[in-house]
């Protein structure tokens, strides 16, 4: 053996160092013991922060990589301990959230011996993982490391799966690390033609009505100042999805509003009259589009995507414009003619007028007694600071953060948009705590929710993560509540819960707390919050049965969408 | 409802017949037919997958296949499109054998590739077709065993692999 010869193991570090990971989520285990050793000997150049379960772990190198533009790093054992990054792979993979997920596996002789703790894991994650691999020997790890890292920041980012064997991590080999910079079969740059520019800008152009819709596309391809130019020269009103919010901010002049089941009322109701619509970076969810058959029939429609397997998936394209909408938009913007649409921008005026008065109105300033959870995100929009992160699970308080938080910044918005998974807030919070202390972050989330992750209050006490938790507290699985309500005859079939006293448990975990359940606690507390040097939780009690409007309910048309 | 055939051409890396068979089983759609091989570039396989959909199935499957990290191309083509062929194996028993059967076997194109005490086999290659019209008959001949390949094809059209590979 040479002396050059290092362990596996540290060949994984070494590896994550070289690719400029600072900080990673993990739970150590047997299969994974080599490279936990290893990291015994980096702790001043990689961060290992242990979180309480690996579900834990992975939803905080989401919330770190939604918010850092990085790539998420996360490290688990084999076994039980692959098997709980599951749902966080799902999760990243629909959310095209750059993950590279390191897990231990049992030594290779083993494999397929139904080994302690042997699962396969490259197996069961393939259909969540953007790409997965198990590396059996020493000499390829580090090549595996280097493709990993470069599949899942490129092109359409996603979740990636390293499953390495412990005799891989304790065996000796030679470490030189070479960043992966491309291979054959992986396309990561599509130029944009000339033609689909044309075309798309000779509809723009002919366009009395035109409409964009954007979605995270645009951050991820880090399309922000393109998308805004381009609106400010075309003129055209636009709305985004989930995903897309802060894109473009909300005090933008062309600005409309949100798109989908919970959205605004004019961007949905609208997007059936436009006659041009314009698809930025966005997949035409289901829950954009509600009934496809009378989805924007009367439009021609323009895609511009960087993955092509979403062009014509959903929505069929007049226009298919492939490539990053960095480079499309920009390209876009200068074979636009500059223009405006006042008549066309003042009918999404109109109905949003509408929707103050019938839904905005009395979420944000009610006269009931009840707290409703719109007057919590108004009265945290007051104190909070511009580039403030909000963190969400998954369920109402989701859907009325959403709604009220006034996005102003790319990367400010953290959740569980395509998998809806419940449990993410509070770890994912974390994560993006982790990236920058110095950041506002703010966790809103729900009684169903945070049960799901509450163990994850250990690693904020220990990292000492200045989180402001927002647990809007209504003793229901709220969402699926209102479901019942609207179209299951109010049974409410368990979706009511006895919960625990939850600011003991808070307190438990050393982090400050308190539970307002009066308007006029409210302000103060949410002030407090804000202000507090550390972690906080602040319970609120809010309506039991307040519903979320607008809705389009499911198999419904955009125009469906209901105030009421 | 057609059928077509899908072509994969791929790095040859475990697990990637895997992420591309559960493409289809997620959308519920059955493969026909599969087969695996070595290409004439060494490292590189080409799958050749036989379905029946429709056109706007097939070309989200494609998609889907194309998207696959280790997968550099895919595409697809009606049966009009690709010139193929499946083989087809016939175990027979030594008592069934007359001179019937050696006029079905001339009429067939058939071949006798191997004899043993108690059987022969016969193999046919053509579409599928033919060689389930000799199926049929030789089931009248106490057939012990039958055994068909998917379909290996190459397209009509003047393009190589050569051309993905860079």
């Amino acid at each position: 053996m040479k002396d050059s010869m290092i362990r596996g193991a540290d060949i994984v570090v070494r590896s994550l160092i070289a690719e400029n990971a600072e900080i990673i989520f993990g739970y150590p285990g047997g299969a994974i013991m080599p490279v936990y050793d290893a990291l015994h000997d980096y702790h001043d150049e990689l961060r290992h922060v242990l979180t309480r379960h690996e579900q834990g772990a992975i939803h905080a190198a989401q919330g770190y990589a939604r918010v850092s533009g990085k790539v998420g790093v996360c490290i688990a054992t084999s076994g039980p301990g692959a098997t709980n990054l599951i749902t966080g792979l799902a999760d990243a993979q629909i959310d095209s959230t750059p993950l590279v997920c390191i897990t231990g596996q049992v030594a290779s002789h083993l494999l397929g011996t139904d080994a302690f703790q042997e699962t396969d894991v490259v197996g069961i994650s393939m259909p969540g993982t953007k790409w997965n691999i198990q590396v059996r020997k020493v000499e390829d790890i580090a090549p595996a490391i280097a493709k990993g890292f470069f599949i899942a920041r490129s092109g359409r980012p996603g979740p990636v799966l390293i499953d390495i064997t412990k005799d891989a991590q304790t065996n000796f080999g030679d470490f030189n690390y070479s960043k992966c910079l491309g291979f054959r079969s992986y396309r990561t740059h599509i130029p944009v033609e000339k033609t689909a520019i044309q075309e798309a800008a000779f509809l723009i152009n002919m366009a009395k009505r035109p409409y964009l819709l954007f979605g995270q596309g645009v951050v991820l391809g880090q399309a922000e100042e393109e998308l805004k130019a381009f609106l400010e020269k075309s003129g055209i009103p636009a709305a985004c999805t989930l995903l897309g919010s802060g894109a473009l901010s909300e005090d933008h002049p062309n600005y409309v509003g949100k798109l989908g089941m919970h959205g605004n009322y004019a961007p949905n109701m609208l997007t059936n009259q436009c006659d041009i619509l314009i698809a930025v970076g966005m997949r035409f969810d289901d829950r954009v589009t509600g009934d496809l058959k009378r989805y924007a029939k009367q439009a021609k429609v323009i895609h511009l995507e960087l993955d092509p397997a979403e062009i014509n998936k959903n929505v069929k394209c007049e226009v298919a414009v492939l490539g990053s909408c960095k480079d499309s938009l920009a390209l876009l913007t200068a074979a636009v003619k500059e223009n405006s649409y006042p008549d066309w921008m003042a009918r999404f005026k109109e109905l949003a007028d509408q929707e103050r008065a019938t839904v905005i109105e009395p979420d944000l300033t009610p006269t009931k007694p009840g707290l409703t959870m719109g007057e919590v995100i108004f009265q945290i929009n007051k104190y909070k600071a511009d580039d403030a992160i909000l963190v969400t699970d998954v369920g109402q308080h989701q859907m009325i953060s959403w709604r009220y938080f006034n996005y102003k910044k790319p990367r400010t918005q953290v959740t569980s948009g395509g998998l809806g998974t419940m449990g993410f807030a509070l770890p994912a919070a974390l994560g993006a705590q982790m990236y920058d202390f110095s950041r506002q972050v703010v966790c809103v989330v729900g009684d169903g929710g945070i049960q799901m992750t509450i163990q994850e209050l250990g690693t904020i006490m220990q990292t000492k993560a200045p989180v402001k938790i927002v647990l809007l507290n209504n003793n229901f699985l709220g969402m699926v509540r209102q479901w019942q309500q609207m179209f299951f005859d109010k049974r409410y079939s368990f979706t009511e819960l006895d919960n625990p006293d939850f600011i003991k448990i808070a307190e438990a975990y050393n982090i400050q707390a308190q539970k307002v359940s009066v308007r006029d606690d409210l302000q103060e507390a949410i002030e407090d919050m804000l202000i507090h040097d550390g972690p906080y939780f602040l319970e609120v009690v809010v309506e039991k049965e307040d519903n979320v409007f607008p809705m389009i309910a499911t198999g419904c048309s955009v125009e469906e969408v209901r105030l009421s | 409802m057609k059928r077509y055939t899908i072509f994969v051409i791929t790095e040859n890396f475990i697990g990637i017949l895997n992420r591309i068979t559960i493409i289809f089983t997620r959308r519920g759609i059955n493969i026909d037919a599969l087969t695996a091989s070595e290409s004439r570039l060494e490292g590189i396989h080409r799958i050749t997958i036989e379905v029946t959909a429709s056109e706007d199935t097939v070309i989200q499957l494609v998609n889907q296949i194309e998207k696959i990290i280790d997968v550099i191309k895919a595409f697809y083509h009606e049966d009009e499109s690709v010139v193929y062929q499946e083989i087809a194996l016939y175990k027979i028993p030594v008592s069934r054998l007359d001179g019937g059967l050696e006029k079905i076997i001339r009429q067939h194109n058939a071949k006798i590739i191997a004899a043993e005490p108690d059987f022969v086999v016969l193999e046919l290659s053509g579409h599928k077709e033919q060689t389930q019209e000799l199926l049929e008959i030789l089931k009248g001949y106490g057939l012990l065993e039958f055994a068909r390949s998917g379909r290996v094809a190459v397209a009509k059209r003047m393009l190589t692999i050569d051309s993905f590979v860079k």
